[in-house]
């Protein structure tokens, strides 16, 4: 406010010339100001760039291409992240593979907000016995270590699924596996905190305004209530991408998630640490890309949390 | 309290069943674990009925179910295949401390297998905890302390990382720095897979020289999480007004940061550490295969990718049955630490 009084000690006030700033504006300009995570923003950008980009350099069939007299090959011209144990063409595959590792992040993502909302929404806003039964069996899903129930699922389906052929492009079955077990198993943090917050906005009165108006339930739900819940979710969904990135690297990395000759980050590294003496670079290139893109959008997810924060958004800018 | 904990351990009956009929379910119904028996000329489909019979599996999924929870020495089975009952089950069910025996290792029961193992997997995670418990206190209430500092936004920058890192980045990382190239360097490494060299034995020293690896990887990631944690629950608590009043008695520095600031920012630290102990023995099936560590959590993947389900089950178990035991334990931390707090 300092800057505002004249020497005369008159305010003067120069927000009235321009439009106040709208929400997502203030939002903008708080993320902004988190150094690491517009560098997270950066990172993610050149990482979406390299593994779709790299498409227009590399075919996919090059990337599945096995010739075992070049196996275990050290980085060259030729090759110039190496070759793996049956002499497929490192850096081919983390191109490919990236696309596999961030759809996955992103599909099983919005699998996970879909339930995990839909779940804490309807117990919070109905409460009662559909809510403790709802939080009874969230309960007994937090209770089931994630990644021993990740390992069965996908030990159980993983081979389950025909190939599917998308865009042109052949997948294993066993992508659409992973996704769904990744996106059912780790809507449980969510919910909850969604289920938190419509227990407290469905008391206030713009609900209880809208129900005399004869405002249906799942409008009150979706169009009243969820909009008002929204920094939570944004920021739970931002992280949830890093995490179902994480989760896929971990079941593939024990061989049990995306099977191969579809490459993902995590299934490169399967079996890369029996080489761990003679050929680093089996782990090196697709371990290193799976951290730069986890730690990017944790930074990310950083920011936004500063930024979304309700108590700091009131503060003038 | 005395009623409180009966009431909880009653509660987690049906929330245990719960878990074991998901898990139960899920695995019965995938893969056939006749198929991966091992049995070399298991081929006729006679004695495939027979032993499915013998072992349950010609029944509804949900009588097996039932057979796996309180066993089948109740009811009559046609073991031979002729179409009369013959002898009476031999399974006991969980309820009786039966998990069955191991389909992969003949002979063997399933919990035996796992007892076998679980010391192992124990050497790794007591140690283990107990240095993250120590380091995350530490780093989490210095940066606390000098907030804003250079030393804390290091550390906070640093823990950030850590805890981003994925387990298995951080394994391979360190086995390949600290064992593989320190070698070639020449410098003294450590040890990369096994749990001791079996030219020297199982000695005391060998032992610990191969964990170290492996618990500074389990640590690492949970360090950084935890300081995170440690940090913002003191900085919250010592800008309240009690703390104030405390240095104002004129309690020394120790006094007031241990006895006073901590006991209240470990509350939530109390049930952060309380749900993810546990846990740990599933972050181990990773650790336990980079490293080789004869373990509870590569008894899992070895098990599990052969359809084992008696053993796959009965480690689940074990593991949900921890959940709910430190579940309970944290509870009663918690009113230990937090007077306020009252069981009835």
């Amino acid at each position: 406010m300092e800057s505002n009084l004249k020497p005369t000690g008159i305010p003067v006030i120069t927000d009235i010339e321009k439009p106040p700033l709208s929400l997502s504006q203030l939002v903008f300009l708080r993320f902004k100001r988190h150094k690491m995570a517009v560098a997270g923003i950066f990172i993610l950008i050149l990482m979406i760039f390299y593994s779709i980009g790299g498409t227009f350099f590399k075919t996919e069939a090059y990337s599945l291409v096995t010739d075992t007299s070049i196996r275990l090959n050290a980085p060259s011209t030729e090759h110039p992240f190496g070759t793996d144990a049956v002499g497929r063409d490192i850096l081919a595959r983390t191109i490919f593979g990236g696309q596999i590792s961030l759809l996955i992040g992103l599909v099983a993502m919005t699998l996970e907000v879909i339930v995990g909302v839909l779940i804490g929404a309807i117990a919070g806003y109905y409460g009662g016995i559909l809510d403790s039964l709802l939080m009874r069996f969230t309960e007994a899903m937090l209770n089931i270590p994630q990644i021993p129930l990740l390992l069965v699922l996908g030990k159980m389906l993983s081979d389950k699924i025909a190939p599917l052929s998308i865009f042109g492009r052949q997948f294993s079955g066993s992508v659409v596996v992973i996704i769904a077990v990744i996106g059912l198993t780790s809507w449980m943090g969510l919910a909850r905190i969604v289920r938190a917050n419509f227990l407290s906005l469905r008391e206030q009165e713009f609900v209880t305004a809208a129900r005399c108006t004869g405002t249906k339930n799942w409008s009150i739900i979706f169009e009243h209530i969820l909009p008002n819940t929204m920094a939570p979710i944004i920021v739970s969904a931002t992280l949830a991408v890093a995490n179902a990135i994480i989760s896929e690297a971990y079941v593939s990395f024990l061989g049990v998630g995306v099977m191969p000759p579809t490459a993902t980050w995590g299934n490169m590294l399967n079996g890369a640490y029996t080489y761990i003496e003679s050929a680093p670079w089996l782990w090196i290139f697709p371990g290193g890309f799976i951290v730069l893109t986890v730690l990017s959008i944790n930074f990310i997810g950083d920011g936004l949390r500063d930024a979304l924060d309700p108590r700091a958004l009131t503060q003038s800018e | 309290m005395v009623r409180y904990i009966i009431r909880r351990l009653l509660q987690a009956i049906p929330l245990l069943l719960l878990i074991s009929i998901m898990i139960f379910v899920l695995l019965q119904s995938s893969g056939d674990p006749l198929a991966s028996m091992g049995g070399k000329r298991l081929t006729r489909p006679e004695d495939r009925a027979r032993l499915a019979k013998i072992m349950g599996l010609d029944q509804p999924i949900y009588m097996q179910y039932i057979y796996w929870l309180v066993g089948n020495d109740w009811v009559q089975i046609d073991v031979d295949n002729d179409g009369t009952l013959d002898t009476y089950g031999t399974r006991k069910g969980v309820i009786r401390g039966d998990f069955g025996f191991s389909l992969l290792s003949r002979g063997k029961l399933a919990l035996d297998l796992i007892l076998e193992r679980l010391p192992n997997t124990m050497v790794l995670m007591i140690p283990a905890e107990i240095i993250i418990l120590f380091f995350s206190l530490v780093v989490g209430i210095y940066s606390a302390l000098r907030q804003y500092s250079l030393t804390d936004q290091v550390i906070t920058t640093a823990s950030f990382i850590g805890y981003s890192m994925p387990i298995f980045f951080v394994a391979l990382a360190s086995m390949y720095i600290f064992a593989v190239n320190f070698r070639k360097w020449g410098l003294p490494y450590l040890p990369t897979v096994g749990m001791f060299d079996p030219k020297v034995g199982k000695t005391f020293s060998q032992v610990a020289i191969h964990m170290i690896l492996p618990i500074f990887s389990m640590s690492l990631v949970s360090i950084s999480g935890y300081s995170r944690f440690v940090r913002s629950q003191m900085l919250e608590v010592i800008s309240q007004d009690y703390i104030r009043t405390a240095y104002a008695k004129g309690l020394s520095e120790r006094m007031v940061l241990i006895g006073h600031a901590l006991k209240n920012a470990a509350i939530p630290f109390v049930t952060l550490v309380g749900i993810d102990i546990p846990f740990l023995l599933g972050g181990a099936v990773i650790t336990e295969t980079i490293f080789g560590w004869p373990g509870m959590g590569r008894l899992f993947i070895d098990h599990l990718t052969r359809y084992d389900t008696p053993v796959v089950m009965g480690i689940l178990m074990l593991i949900s049955l921890a959940v709910v035991f430190f579940q309970l334990l944290t509870d009663i931390v918690y009113g230990w630490l937090d007077p306020r707090i009252r069981y009835n």
